[in-house]
């Protein structure tokens, strides 16, 4: 592979993708030639336009249902399913044909991520698709609008940074890694999407981010998409007599964004709608959506609007005598938007969790509790031990939570300026309450494009050029072993984790062998039980846990391991030991190796869902 | 021409004559020319002024305008307002509607062309117009006589175009059809 050209940042957004590069020639120190990328794509059917977003929408056109040649990208004169804006609009109308949400399958557990399961509920004739395979096929698209708009420096030879939110598990960043590799891309570095926000700001800053933040700072990333919620703390910190960052704590996964509470206010005002008697049917609570979108954005901006008009367009050609008016006030938005998403709660609140009914229908695990500001309270308190082995950090005596001393917003969401200041105002609420100074704002981040730009830097900084947040994995990881004690009917055999991956291991890194063996059987599948915690920093590899707090461990998927019967006799037990490592792409990586150590075994991690 | 010779005199008129016809007819002038430089007179039918070209009018491609209707009833529902017979509606529903087409297309306009207003001055100032204005760019409306500079009211601001960005249409797509019949199934 020749030496790249460019550095190639993917934002793989569940609602948007976005691309963005740094031209690697021209580029030195903090003069950074970077762009955000154009993706051509189907905006109406035959119509072909450039945007700077991609919405990640894939749409499974019948063969009736567009003339030929209308699909037509100018790389692929007949391609087999539609990307974009066109697949998002299509979807619309016929949602039954329409995948989206794709990243958010690829983390769900409970499904099979290579099985065939999108759209969920498509009639036994369209032709469903993979999680996994969507993905790929995003990637595909901006990779062949890349090749053709650069045909001398073809994706496949560039430096690419992939981003994923901070929260994904093992098993979903392996999974993105693998839709990349299909799309042909090599070279590829995944990074978690507050990190690139904060790249973004570092970008942007030309230089003088070093005078805006200072050694012992604690910068809080709020991340709020259209479908997810990303929180980080990234410490700055002294390396070598410079400022140094590290990433020191990632929050939980959790689907929450700006697309509910779009839809929170869509059913505020059908609600509204319905006492006036008019009944609204689904495909205008689509345009309903879109409209409270707009009209938010302009009561959150402008303090002089009390309220304004919402319209949703008849469908028929009658456009005057069909169109229903309702409008969006300021009072509905308050209540809806920021006491229901934004609420100023204490440092000890904590989001409600119901208990699941069991016959809740597959679908996505959304958040339970859509208050972003008790995911926040949460989030710091679980985290106040988070900087005790940081030098330069000193931990606050008596606090509750841990204390950001800087907030960075990213994310669609706080484009309502507002939105921001008031989860600032809460964070400094619980603040002031333990005397702790007042975090303040980074400004100057690009709210949407930030992610991806943000890793076109990465890559250019990867290269020596400037600085690099330190970290490594924010997660130990620990494999469940059921301790020998005799069976007792009716009770589930009590189970020990033991660490096989400590905390923030690097990439291209390698964690020791655990002391303790675990017996594979030749021939068939074994599956163990996964765990990870993102407080237990301290644990190292082999260490067993009996017991452990509430919360503190967090059960992953299984993980398999499947030992081939080669030179062994089926059924026969072979005593392993598990070894974790960090590949330089990012992805965590499980092997058992045999007791001389000459034979090794991938151990996998996605595996096939109960679902 | 006859073969006389013409008397001082009678030639002294002429020159003068000659003198004011070749200032005031281009013409004339233009048969001087080509017999001062020894070239034959130009025959009696080529002497008659030409029949001046009809104007070049150029066929403007109907794609591109039907393509950007299209747009504009895909997003603002412009052409079924305009299709609409707005009699029988109260000014509360024609208004409900017009803020769907003034929104969608305004959005249109926005992401596809880039408008800008020719002047930049505020409407209802007084601004000079100096010599060698752009005609194309610029209408002189009311007590139009004089000559350059002028000076007067800026009634209109004007818009201009200065890009365009319309998508890209794939061989064989029907520009013709603006919106395409729905059926629900």
């Amino acid at each position: 592979m020749s030496e790249p050209r460019y550095s190639v940042g993917i934002d793989l957004g569940t609602t948007h993708c976005v691309l963005a590069y740094v031209d690697l020639e021209s580029s030195d120190r903090d003069e950074v030639n970077q762009d955000v990328f154009g993706i051509p794509q189907l905006t109406a059917p035959g119509a072909v336009e450039m945007r700077l977003a991609l919405p990640s929408f894939l749409y499974i056109a019948h063969p009736d249902e567009l003339a030929p040649g209308d699909r037509s990208l100018p790389w692929d004169p007949e391609p087999r399913f539609v990307v974009g804006e066109l697949a998002r609009n299509l979807g619309a109308r016929t949602p039954i044909r329409l995948v989206s949400s794709a990243k958010s399958w690829l983390c769900h557990p409970a499904v099979d991520r290579r099985g065939s399961i999108l759209p969920l509920e498509a009639p036994e004739e369209i032709e469903q698709l993979s999680p996994l395979l969507v993905t790929t096929r995003y990637l595909e698209h901006l990779r062949d609008a890349w090749n053709q708009r650069f045909p001398q420096s073809p994706l496949a030879e560039q430096a690419v940074t992939l981003t994923v939110p901070a929260s994904f598990d093992p098993a979903a960043r392996e999974l993105t890694a693998e839709a990349a590799a299909a799309a042909g891309l090599r070279g590829l570095i995944l990074l978690e999407e507050p990190q690139a926000a904060l790249y973004s700001w570092i970008l942007a800053s030309a230089g003088t981010w070093r005078k805006q933040v200072k050694v012992g700072d604690m910068i809080l990333v709020v991340d709020l998409g259209g479908g997810t919620a990303d929180l980080s703390l990234i410490a700055v910190t002294e390396s070598d007599g410079a400022l140094g960052l590290t990433r020191v704590a990632v929050g939980d996964h959790i689907l929450l964004g700006g697309d509910n509470m779009d839809l929170a206010l869509a059913h505020v005002v059908r609600v509204k709608l319905a006492a006036e008697g008019k009944q609204l049917e689904p495909w205008q609570l689509q345009a309903l959506t879109h409209g409270c979108r707009a009209a938010k954005e302009t009561l959150l901006t402008d303090p002089e609007a009390e309220s304004v008009p919402v319209m949703v367009p008849s469908r028929g050609s009658r456009l005057v005598g069909g169109t229903l008016r309702t409008e969006l006030t300021r009072e509905e938005v308050a209540t809806t938007l920021i006491e229901g998403f934004f609420p100023l709660v204490e440092s000890s609140a904590r989001p409600a969790v119901r208990a699941r009914t069991a016959l809740t229908k597959l679908g996505l695990p959304y958040a339970q509790d859509a208050a972003v500001t008790r995911h926040l309270a949460a989030f710091l308190a679980r985290q106040l031990g988070a900087t005790a082995d940081l030098p330069g950090i000193e931990a606050v005596e008596g606090a509750s939570f841990l204390h950001p001393t800087a907030v960075l917003f990213n994310g669609g969401v706080f484009k309502a300026g507002s939105l921001a200041e008031r989860t600032l105002q809460a964070l400094n609420t619980w603040l002031e309450a333990e005397d702790a100074p007042a975090a303040r704002l980074l400004a100057g981040a690009d709210l949407d494009l930030a992610v991806a730009r943000g890793a076109a830097y990465y890559g250019y900084v990867r290269r020596g050029q400037g600085v690099r947040i330190r970290g490594g994995t924010a997660k130990s990881y620990y494999v469940g072993i059921e301790s020998a004690m005799p069976a007792v009917p009716g009770m589930e055999p009590p189970i020990e984790a033991m660490c096989i991956a400590p905390f923030g291991m690097e990439e291209g890194t390698e964690a020791e062998l655990p002391a303790r063996e675990v017996g594979l059987v030749v021939g068939e599948p074994v599956r163990f039980r996964f765990f990870g915690s993102s407080v237990r920093r301290e644990d190292r590899v082999g260490a067993v846990l009996e017991h452990w707090a509430q919360g503190e461990l967090e059960e992953l998927e299984e993980i398999e391991a499947d030992l081939p019967a080669a030179d062994r006799s089926p059924g026969e037990v072979v005593p392993v030991r598990l070894q974790a490592a960090v590949t330089e792409i990012g992805t965590l990586r499980l092997d058992a190796v045999s007791r001389g150590g000459d034979e090794r075994w991938k151990v996998e991690l996605n595996v096939r869902g109960e679902a | 021409m006859s073969d006389q010779e013409i008397s001082f005199f009678s030639r002294l008129a002429l020159a003068f004559a000659a003198f004011w016809h070749a200032v005031t007819d281009p013409d004339f002038a233009a048969v001087v020319d080509r017999l001062l430089r020894g070239e034959p007179s130009a025959p009696k039918t080529e002497a008659v002024p030409p029949v001046s070209e009809p104007p070049l009018l150029r066929e403007t491609t109907t794609d591109s305008a039907l393509q950007l209707l299209g747009l504009l009833q895909q997003e603002g529902r412009l052409v079924d307002f305009l299709q609409e017979d707005v009699g029988a509606y109260s000014d509360a529903d024609i208004g409900g509607a017009a803020r769907v087409v003034h929104e969608g297309c305004r959005k249109t306009l926005l992401e596809h062309l880039r408008i800008e207003p020719v002047r930049q001055e505020d409407e209802g100032v007084r601004i000079t117009l100096a010599e060698g204005f752009d005609a194309s760019e610029i209408r002189l409306t009311g007590n139009v006589v004089g000559r350059p500079p002028f000076s007067g009211t800026l009634t209109h601001r004007g818009w201009r175009v200065s890009g365009v960005n319309l998508p890209r249409l794939t061989e064989g797509h029907a520009v013709q059809v603006l919106a395409p019949a729905e059926v629900e199934l």
